[in-house]
């Protein structure tokens, strides 16, 4: 699952009993972690942020016999020496919270990459055992393992799984159950070159201090210059200077850097394990999935392909089913007909000011336009999204379409891994400026930030800019160009002026798989969970400070100003007021464009220079918080200025250039 | 070759480079290499006009300094050949490489150069100062060459990795891409898309341009 840094399974109640056994769920990106985690541990889970990070970790409780067991689902790590905050949290949980079993989870066709990995983890001198799941792709490609005397060799329990079907999960756990009740542990070591092992046991040997990891593998860290447990000597040793200097020493001894040589004897030892236990067959014929993931990636078939994918996933399911059926069903019947008028009648019968009365129900009032479009116009659109997404996901879309736009995102300083936060952003923008995390560098977080605000509309605002082009196929090709090419432009221009490092791309490709719906289904309901608790409330904010606006004139004031530049790009004055509403929701800016143009007020070359400029308008409320929070707020505020200004130059320049060739 | 210099001599030359260039010097003590103002080899490079000494200070001349650049090159060359191509372990790496570095002359090295896919940096790290082959970026019959340069179907092993950081050296071996891992180029546009093992993998042409592979067929 992609690390979107928000909850995944959030906010179900934890078991109160005690866990009397803790066992971590270790592996890289892809394996099968999730999948496997869910298997085991059921309905009972928490996420919740690592401390002092932004990384999330899911733990859950399982039952294992008659003992309860905490499982915790660590973060991808690639190496135990880490490079990204995931695979620091993942590590710091290893060593820190010392779980009493490891389960280390590999893909079985890629055991020759992983295996160094189970190495390393052996150094922790945690009971551990090995899952070669993926059994089934594995067999496809003519990969045959010898379990049994792989275990024998490794002195671990070898467990072959194929998670998606739940096959071999009965014996794993079977497996867990008879580890839970040991407590010896002979692991088996790898021993490096003499001349390594001769650097690493004159580090371990200078070592007083105790620590919570074996002092081999604090040896091998220091080595490999760890600034973490570079950190823990200083803290934990008598006298850091001398081991300081006997890592010094050490490493000048070696021919190659530490990193280098311990990597590479580490993938001889694995290699040389697996000389004995691999054997290969005649791999099945190419398979369709190969084929499609060919097409994906060629940029012949592969942008033809990705067209079609926005077609049918933006514009048919989302616009068409989630904006069309679903919202017309649960706005326009169930609230429009029963629930509005309930609660308008309700409120007016206890509340005699009509004041207050506009506080919760009428045209702004918390439920009719707050829980309304919540409830029955952002979720339904919001939802469909999400689901289109979890497929997109699940199936190993994203990392080939990152691979077919990278070139042209490094135009924009951006790299293909963009695509996750951007493509996300066509659902919900500001869910999407929390995912930019997973960028690397601030330089690319700043960018996608500001492209998000500027120039990606979300799934509820183009729900309803498509409705309000209905049959007016040209005005909405002349829509889509202008803010494509305005992003691009953006970016373009964001690229050359925000500083920081070129950006690099360097991503695994995972093989196309068929989506597993109850993964689909589980990612799905995760996210509108975590959209609901996060972004209701501000529904509910934006209906009280519009009441607030309305009641103490504020608003007239704002209008009457932003009516100047709305006149100036050629609209009636009427449309001012649709782009003060636009900021408390970006939709309902649309959704106002959308009254406005009932009434007859709008040419088609105003109805253009409108919906143009109120897609590139400030983003939504919810939006503008989260960028303070995770951006700052002295650069949320420039962004804010920049976003406003372009809006209405662009708004500006399409107003003269539809009249110059005098269309509408 | 201009002059005909010794192999003490270039031995000698070699030396000199290390301490001056490649610490940001001038000049260098005669003390700190540990020769004294007899030596033979220094005397021949005397005589040649390849360096200058004065107060036991040492200097190269601009014609030592092409001299010395080209020695160290030559030597690095014999070094990242006999590890990439001839698999020499690293035990041996030095003497040998001390030996063969002698007879890379006239023209050799550039076609070794070029064989190996015009290399940056010699097998420990240490840059290989770019001839004249590389600066034209000669093509021709070629054993090593960065990724970058393969066609789509090419494979081979990965010779070395010339990453431009540790961490991203570190980032590279974490994920699979070693040396001596076989590696396939599947596709270079829009991104060079190459599988090693049972994976696959997109990169940039930065990253492509840092795994440097040894072509088989
Ligand atoms: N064919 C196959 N696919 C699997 C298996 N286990 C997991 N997957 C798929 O692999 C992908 C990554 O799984 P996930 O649990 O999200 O990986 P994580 O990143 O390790 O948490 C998903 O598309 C899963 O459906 C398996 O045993 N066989």
């Amino acid at each position: 699952m992609i690390p979107l840094g928000f909850g995944r399974r959030a906010f179900r109640r934890v078991e109160a009993r005690e866990a009397d056994f803790k066992i971590a769920l270790v592996g890289n990106p892809n394996v099968g972690k999730s999948v496997i985690f869910n298997a085991l541990t059921g309905r009972y889970v928490t996420v919740s942020n690592y401390p002092g990070t932004t990384v999330e970790v899911s733990k859950g409780k399982a039952k294992f016999g008659d003992k309860i067991a905490e499982v915790i689902d660590t973060p991808g790590m690639y190496s135990l020496l880490p490079i990204t905050d995931e695979e620091r949290v993942a590590r710091s949980i290893l060593t820190h919270e010392r779980p009493d079993l490891i389960l280390h989870i590999v893909d079985a066709k890629n055991i020759s990459r992983m295996l160094p990995l189970t190495l390393q983890l052996m150094e922790l001198e945690v009971p551990m055992i090995l899952v070669l799941n993926i059994m089934d792709e594995a067999e496809r490609a003519g990969i045959r393992i010898d379990v049994e005397k792989l275990e024998a060799i490794l002195g671990i329990p070898v467990v072959p799984t194929i998670a998606t079907s739940g096959k071999g999960i009965r014996e794993l756990r079977e497996r867990i159950e008879e580890r839970m009740g040991e407590e010896e542990w002979e692991p088996s070591k790898v021993k490096l070159n003499p001349e390594l092992e001769r650097a690493v046991s004159e580090v371990e040997e200078s070592l007083e201090g105790e620590y919570d990891v074996p002092k081999r593998f604090v040896a091998l860290m220091l080595l490999q210059d760890d600034p973490e447990l570079g950190a823990e000597v200083r803290s934990r040793e008598p006298n850091p200077r001398r081991v300081e200097k006997k890592v010094s020493a050490a490493r000048a001894s070696l021919a190659r850097s530490p990193v280098y040589a311990i990597t590479m004897q580490r993938q001889r030892a694995a290699d040389s394990i697996l000389d004995q236990v691999i054997s290969f067959e005649e791999a099945r014929r190419r398979r369709f999935s190969e084929l499609l993931g060919d097409l994906m990636v060629n940029p012949w078939t592969g942008i033809p392909f990705l067209l079609l994918v926005l077609y049918l996933g933006l514009y048919k399911i989302v616009g068409g089913l989630g904006a069309g059926v679903l919202v017309d069903f649960i706005e326009g019947t169930l609230f429009e007909r029963y629930v509005n008028p309930y609660v308008t009648r309700f409120f007016e019968a206890i509340i005699p000011w009509k004041i207050l009365q506009d506080l919760f129900v009428h045209d702004y009032g918390i439920i009719t336009l707050g829980v309304r479009y919540a409830v029955a116009i952002i979720l339904p659109i919001v939802g469909v999204f999400f689901l289109v997404f979890s497929v997109m996901e699940d199936s190993g879309y994203f990392p080939r379409l990152a691979m077919l736009v990278d070139r042209v995102f490094k135009r924009i300083g951006l790299n293909g891994r963009a695509v996750i936060p951007l493509v996300l952003g066509l659902g919900c923008d500001t869910m999407a400026t929390i995912v930019t995390r997973i960028l690397e560098t601030r330089r690319e977080k700043i960018i996608a930030t500001f492209l998000l605000a500027l120039a990606i509309p979300c799934s509820a605002q183009y729900g309803v800019i498509t409705a309000l082009f209905a049959g007016k196929v040209i005005s909405f090709a002349i829509w889509a160009g202008v803010i494509l090419f305005v992003f691009l432009l953006a970016g373009f221009l964001a690229s050359r002026l925000v500083p920081g490092e070129e950006p690099t791309f360097f991503m695994e490709i995972p093989p196309l798989r068929l989506p597993k719906i109850s993964n689909v289904l589980s990612k799905t309901a995760a996210r509108m969970e975590w959209y609901f608790v996060e972004v209701f409330p501000m529904f509910i904010l934006a209906s009280v400070l519009i009441w607030i606006g309305r009641v103490t004139r504020v608003f007239d004031l704002l209008v009457k100003l932003i009516s100047y530049p709305v006149r100036a790009i050629g609209l009636p004055p009427e449309t001012a007021q649709v782009f003060l509403y636009g900021f408390f929701r970006r939709d309902y800016g649309a959704a106002g464009l959308y009254d406005v143009q009932r009434e007859g007020l709008l040419s088609d070359a105003q109805l253009v220079v409108a919906a143009v400029t109120l897609t590139l308008f400030v983003p939504c409320i919810a939006q503008f918080l989260v960028m303070g929070r995770e951006r700052g707020w002295r650069t949320t505020l420039a962004v804010v200025g920049v976003v406003i200004s372009i809006s209405f130059i662009v708004g500006f320049t399409v107003n003269l250039a539809l009249k110059a060739v005098g269309f509408g | 070759m201009a002059v005909q210099v010794s192999n003490q001599a270039q031995e000698l030359l070699e030396r000199i480079w290390l301490e001056t260039e490649e610490k940001g010097r001038e000049e260098v003590e005669l003390d700190r290499l540990g020769i004294s103002p007899e030596d033979g080899a220094l005397e021949e490079l005397i005589r040649l006009g390849l360096v200058n000494v004065s107060e036991g200070v040492l200097k190269l001349t601009p014609q030592g300094y092409e001299e010395a650049k080209s020695a160290i090159r030559r030597h690095r060359l014999a070094e990242r050949l006999l590890v990439d191509v001839l698999e020499t372990g690293y035990q041996l790496l030095e003497e040998r490489a001390c030996k063969f570095e002698h007879l890379l002359f006239e023209g050799i090295d550039e076609k070794i150069c070029t064989l190996l896919g015009h290399p940056k940096v010699c097998p420990h790290g240490n840059p290989i100062p770019p001839g004249r082959c590389c600066l034209e970026a000669k093509e021709g019959e070629r054993v090593v060459a960065p990724l970058s340069d393969l066609k789509p179907g090419d494979k081979g092993k990965i010779a070395y990795l010339q990453a431009s950081s540790s961490k991203e050296l570190q980032k590279l071996m974490a994920m699979g891409v070693l040396p001596g891992a076989p590696i396939e180029l599947k596709r270079r546009f829009p991104s060079y898309v190459f599988k090693v093992g049972y994976t696959e993998y997109a990169v940039d042409k930065r990253v492509a341009d840092q795994i440097y592979v040894r072509i088989t067929d």
